[in-house]
């Protein structure tokens, strides 16, 4: 499994990174979004790909990291997300402020002199 | 009074001086002299605890591990420095009431020099050499406004700019130094620093420490060859000059030499750099006085002279010189600032302060005219004056020093000749100004001043008289006090006589003397007749010029690196970024390579692999869609956040899974909500055959992707397959339950544990939220998107309607979607309520129920119409993000009242009728506050942007009844 999930974060992030170079703000926006599941998925799966371990503590298990998936990462990645969320808001709205003011929905505010 | 409450008075001064009104001249004077005059109270006050070699430290630890602490710290030395500062800033304040004009915005110009005085208090009572190494950044700042405080006059702009940067910059090697030094030492404490002087001579790092803070000082006092901004400092008005350009400011560094003598002094390297600058600049400033045109040029070069001669005292390497040297501190500190204070007098009563035309002003102005005489006969070192005390003293430690022959002979004769030449150009100021004739054809008719402008000047000559008659019984204790420290605790002998029967220094006093005034003589006739206007061969040593055109140079430089290496366009900068990064990892795995681990993999299971088989295509296909296929790039999109929620539950997240879906869908909405307002994709046939150019961008593009992507999936991999470090997690997972009572682990933890973090976390929320809502209100839609989309307008006219409240923005659009969004709203709050309670124990929480409750309103507006809403629902968004805001924060305080640290829970157990024993953590009721703000902060973002559509219709409406 752990193949799958690298290529997959590999995969995200290389398609976000390349949206990220490109000149019109939607794809800049777009590939923000997915560099952040790249991000998201690398930081959560530090803990360990557990399969049935919620960190729901349950009466009589002990509470260690053999009977329960690390809640760090979790709590870290739940922030990041609703983080995420407020950030991609504000860039879609300051996208949206610079088209209304330069007319032009290149990243730089005016099309390229060719 | 507390050494602390001493400097913290001028910068509380200063601001409440900052907020008077702009003409408030009366009241700005008479507070800055209450601050001065209590500030000098105070100082004065600490005497018997300094007098005998005492130190007073007031001690405020900050960052005491990396040796930062607050620490006031007055000695002797100290003391006589504060009582100069806020005395003679005392005798400014009231000077400058008269001098500014009612027209100035006086209050400012007070609250310019409070915080001057406040600084240049910090430096001398700094009992850390970090703290000493701000307040003398703090003094070239608050010289800058002041030189350049009447901004409007080109030269004072000039002149200020010019101060600040050699000043600062001669700052900022002293800041070097000290780090240096402080670290040689081993301490940056004052106290601790002094004593450890042998270890830094020995150091090897000695001459670096020595020609950095040399730099420092000698830029600060305007010692050669750094000595060009002086002169043109005295565009400032005049009152700054007295203040800023004889008694303080350029004293910070003659101040500082002074401070570390103990530390730096005593080698050969410091007698050669200091004495030998400090001898170079008294004969450099002497002469070039010697031609000044300006009354206030000519006390600048005076200044820098005399900072020259004390320089050189302390250069010597004695400790008697250094006992004068702090003498004649004092000494021009007073003589000097009288003399600036006569000339403002004179170019405010005549209207100018050009030497060529001023004659006579003794008739006109006889008590002024006194003053200025006696002052300048202190200038010139004349019998019966301070100037005299200290210049004798001078001359006596340059008679009797021992060294190389020549310097035992030059020395000497260096001396005299710079006392003549003082003579010279103290007579040119009192004789050539005030006798003779008063001409008719001055700018104004000159008469006394005001009463109170001349007070602080008869002060000051009061002091210069006194001081020079009965030296041991008026300055003798202060003196010795001040000294002490400087010299390292055990005062030489000397005796603070007027008389010392005929002796070398005498005689050299009487040569000087009469040598002046002979080729005073001399002068005068070749300057009546238009000769030696300016001094010979001296602007060969006006650094002026090389300043400018250092500036100039690296003007230029910093234009040249700006267009090799610099860029306003973002897609470079973003290149740049990226390929940084890459080869930042590359080269660290150059270095170490990298190898998979043998943690124990996870058996794939198929349904997940066809899952991400999916979702990587839907990633590879989003990033290729979204420049010409919007809405098919976005659902692509959101396909990728289906399946990482997908995984997230796979491997025992669920809470994050809750999140994710329940962001991926208001994400989506909102891009949805925002799509409409970007300018169509040009679809044209030109753009669609990409010249080669584009197909090169592309490809160079695709290749660094195809290179970061292949880079996080090895360290992905490299992750994933190595053993886990050492957790926190388990302290985690064992208190969850006693310490928060909660059995979700992650939920305890962003409600309890790093319920700080999330408090931050919802306040960024709330920022950003208010942000989107302000830049939208400036919005304005693009003309071509406002009419309605096609969608829209083929639903003909209004069909008629039995739903209450039917008047929907398209009349007859959507609405049986409508008819069941409205039904799904109170199921929707349920399922929140029920996500909300269950967050502790289960997955859940107060994100996720927020997150719910707005994408059930968030529905209604998109099916439903805005104005519909609207007028169905009273949402006040900004008051559930106040709300949830301070439910957050009194949760936390509550905490805090009960004497427990900021936000901790605590589990209440309230029996309730019907449903039994309940189990209520305080940390629910923060949940609350984030469920609030998640809430508010959601719907502020997508209301706003909802809003575009109303307001896009008024505006079509608008323009068709212009028509």
């Amino acid at each position: 499994m752990e193949v799958v999930v690298a290529l997959a974060i590999g995969v995200i992030g290389g398609s976000g990174v390349y949206l990220l170079l490109r000149p019109r703000t939607f794809e800049v926006i777009m590939g923000l979004a997915l560099i952040s599941y790249a991000v998201n998925l690398f930081i959560f799966s530090m803990g360990s790909l557990a399969l049935g371990d919620e960190p729901i503590v349950k009466p009589g298990v002990a509470a260690d990291l053999a009977h329960y998936t690390d809640p760090i990462p979790q709590a870290l990645v739940l922030t990041a997300i609703v983080i995420g969320f407020a950030m991609t808001a504000l860039f879609l709205v300051v996208l949206l402020a610079s088209r209304g003011l330069t007319g032009s929905d290149h990243v730089d505010g005016a099309e390229p002199d060719r | 009074m507390s050494p602390t409450l001493i400097l913290a008075l001028p910068f509380a001064g200063s601001v409440i001086a900052m907020l008077m009104p702009t003409h408030a001249r009366n009241r700005a004077a008479t507070f800055a002299g209450v601050v001065a005059l209590v500030a000098l109270i105070g100082s004065a006050m600490l005497f018997p605890a300094v007098r005998d070699g005492g130190v007073v430290r007031d001690e405020y630890p900050w960052m005491s591990a990396v040796g930062l602490d607050f620490v006031v710290r007055v000695d002797g030395f100290a003391w006589m420095f504060a009582v100069l500062v806020t005395g003679i800033g005392l005798l400014v304040a009231i000077y400058a009431r008269y001098y500014m004009a009612a027209a100035d915005p006086v209050p400012r110009f007070y609250a310019f020099l409070l915080a001057f005085m406040g600084a240049m208090l910090g430096v001398v009572l700094s009992g850390n050499l970090v703290m000493l190494a701000f307040f003398w950044e703090l003094t070239s700042l608050a010289s800058f406004l002041l030189i350049g405080y009447w901004h409007h006059d080109r030269d004072a702009r000039r002149g200020a700019r010019m101060a600040l940067i050699v000043t600062g910059s001669g700052g900022l090697a002293l800041v070097v130094g000290i780090v240096l030094l402080g670290h040689v030492a081993g301490s940056y404490d004052v106290d601790r620093v002094l004593a450890s002087g042998d270890i830094v001579r020995q150091s090897p790092y000695y001459p670096l420490i020595l020609a950095l803070v040399l730099t420092g000082a000698f830029a600060k006092s305007a010692q050669f060859p750094l000595q060009f901004w002086l002169p043109h400092a005295m565009a400032a008005p005049t009152p700054v000059s007295a203040y800023l350009h004889s008694a303080t400011m350029v004293k910070a560094g003659v101040f500082l030499l002074a401070r570390l003598w103990p530390v730096l002094a005593g080698t050969d390297a410091w007698f050669w750099s200091v004495a030998g600058v400090g001898a170079v600049t008294l004969v450099l400033g002497a002469f070039v006085a010697m031609f000044q045109r300006d009354l206030k040029g000519l006390l600048a070069w005076s200044t820098i002279s005399h900072l020259g001669l004390i320089t050189l005292l302390l250069g010597l390497n004695s400790t008697l010189a250094t006992v004068a040297a702090v003498f004649h501190m004092i000494n021009h500190a007073t003589f000097k600032s009288s003399l600036f204070m006569a000339a403002g007098v004179i170019d405010h009563e005549t209207g100018t302060r050009n030497i060529q035309r001023l004659r006579g002003l003794i008739h006109a102005m006889p008590i002024t005219g006194t003053l200025a005489l006696v002052a300048s006969a202190a200038m010139a070192g004349v019998p019966l004056l301070n100037g005299f005390l200290s210049k004798e003293m001078f001359f006596a430690e340059t008679v009797y020093i021992t060294s190389s022959p020549w310097v035992e002979w030059g020395l000497p004769a260096l001396a005299t000749i710079a006392g003549a030449l003082g003579v010279v150009y103290s007579l040119r100021f009192s004789i050539g100004v005030l006798f003779g004739k008063l001409p008719s054809n001055l700018p104004r008719t000159p008469h006394e001043p005001p009463r109170f402008m001349r007070v602080p000047i008869e002060i000051l000559v009061l002091a210069c008289l006194v001081v020079g008659i009965v030296p041991a019984r008026s300055i003798g204790p202060a003196l010795a006090a001040a000294s002490r420290p400087v010299v390292g605790g055990v005062l030489p002998d000397y005796d603070l006589a007027l008389w010392h029967g005929v002796n070398a220094p005498f005689v050299m006093s009487v040569v000087a003397l009469v040598a002046g005034t002979l080729a005073y003589l001399a002068m005068r006739r070749a300057w009546a007749r238009g000769r030696l206007q300016r001094a010979p061969l001296a602007d060969r040593f006006d650094g002026r010029r090389a300043f400018d055109v250092t500036m100039v140079m690296l003007a230029q430089v910093a234009h040249r690196a700006l267009a090799i290496a610099g860029t306003r366009r973002l897609q470079p900068q973003l290149r740049a970024i990226v390929v940084a990064a890459i080869v930042g990892a590359a080269g660290a795995l150059a270095a170490g390579g990298i190898t998979w681990g043998d943690r124990a993999r996870v058996p794939p299971s198929f349904e997940l692999v066809a899952f991400w088989a999916i979702g990587m295509l839907a990633a590879i296909a989003a990033a290729w869609q979204a420049k010409l296929h919007r809405l098919a790039s976005l659902m692509l999109l959101a396909v990728v956040g289906l399946v990482t929620a997908l995984t997230f539950v796979w491997f025992s997240a669920p809470d994050l899974a809750l999140t994710q879906l329940a962001v991926e869908v208001v994400t989506t909405s909102l891009f949805l909500l925002g799509l409409r307002w970007l300018p169509m994709p040009v679809r044209g046939a030109q753009r669609r055959r990409a010249d080669a150019m584009t197909l090169v961008r592309r490809g160079r593009d695709l290749a660094i992707a195809a290179v970061s992507g292949a880079g996080l999936a090895a360290l992905s991999y490299a992750m994933l397959t190595r053993p886990a470090p050492q957790s926190i997690a388990p302290y985690y997972l064992a208190h969850a339950l006693p310490g928060g009572g909660g059995h979700n682990v992650v939920n305890v933890m962003l409600v309890d544990f790093r319920a700080f973090d999330t408090f931050g976390e919802i306040t960024v929320l709330a920022i950003v939220a208010i942000a989107v809502y302000a830049l939208l209100r400036r919005f304005r839609p693009p003309q071509e998107a406002i009419a309605p989309p096609r969608q829209q307008r083929v639903v003909a006219g209004a069909p008629r309607s039995d739903l209450a409240g039917a008047e929907v923005a398209t009349p007859g659009y959507l609405e049986v979607p409508a008819v069941l969004a409205r039904l799904v709203l109170p199921i929707a709050v349920v399922v929140a309520v029920y996500l909300f309670l269950r967050g502790h124990d289960e997955p859940g929480g107060g994100f996720v129920a927020g997150l719910t409750v707005a994408i059930a309103l968030l529905v209604q507006y998109i099916v439903g119409g805005a104005a519909w809403v609207e007028q169905h629902l009273r949402l006040r968004p900004v008051r559930w993000i106040a709300a949830g805001l301070l439910i957050a924060l009194a949760t936390g305080l509550a905490a805090k009242g009960a004497g427990y640290p900021f936000l901790t829970t605590r589990t209440f157990d309230v029996a309730v009728p019907l449903i039994g024993e309940l189990h209520v953590p305080s940390a629910t009721l923060f949940d609350a506050g984030v469920f609030a703000v998640v809430v508010g902060g959601t719907l502020l973002i997508l209301v706003a942007l909802a809003h575009q559509s109303i307001r896009s219709h008024r505006r079509a409406d608008a323009t068709v009844e212009l028509d």
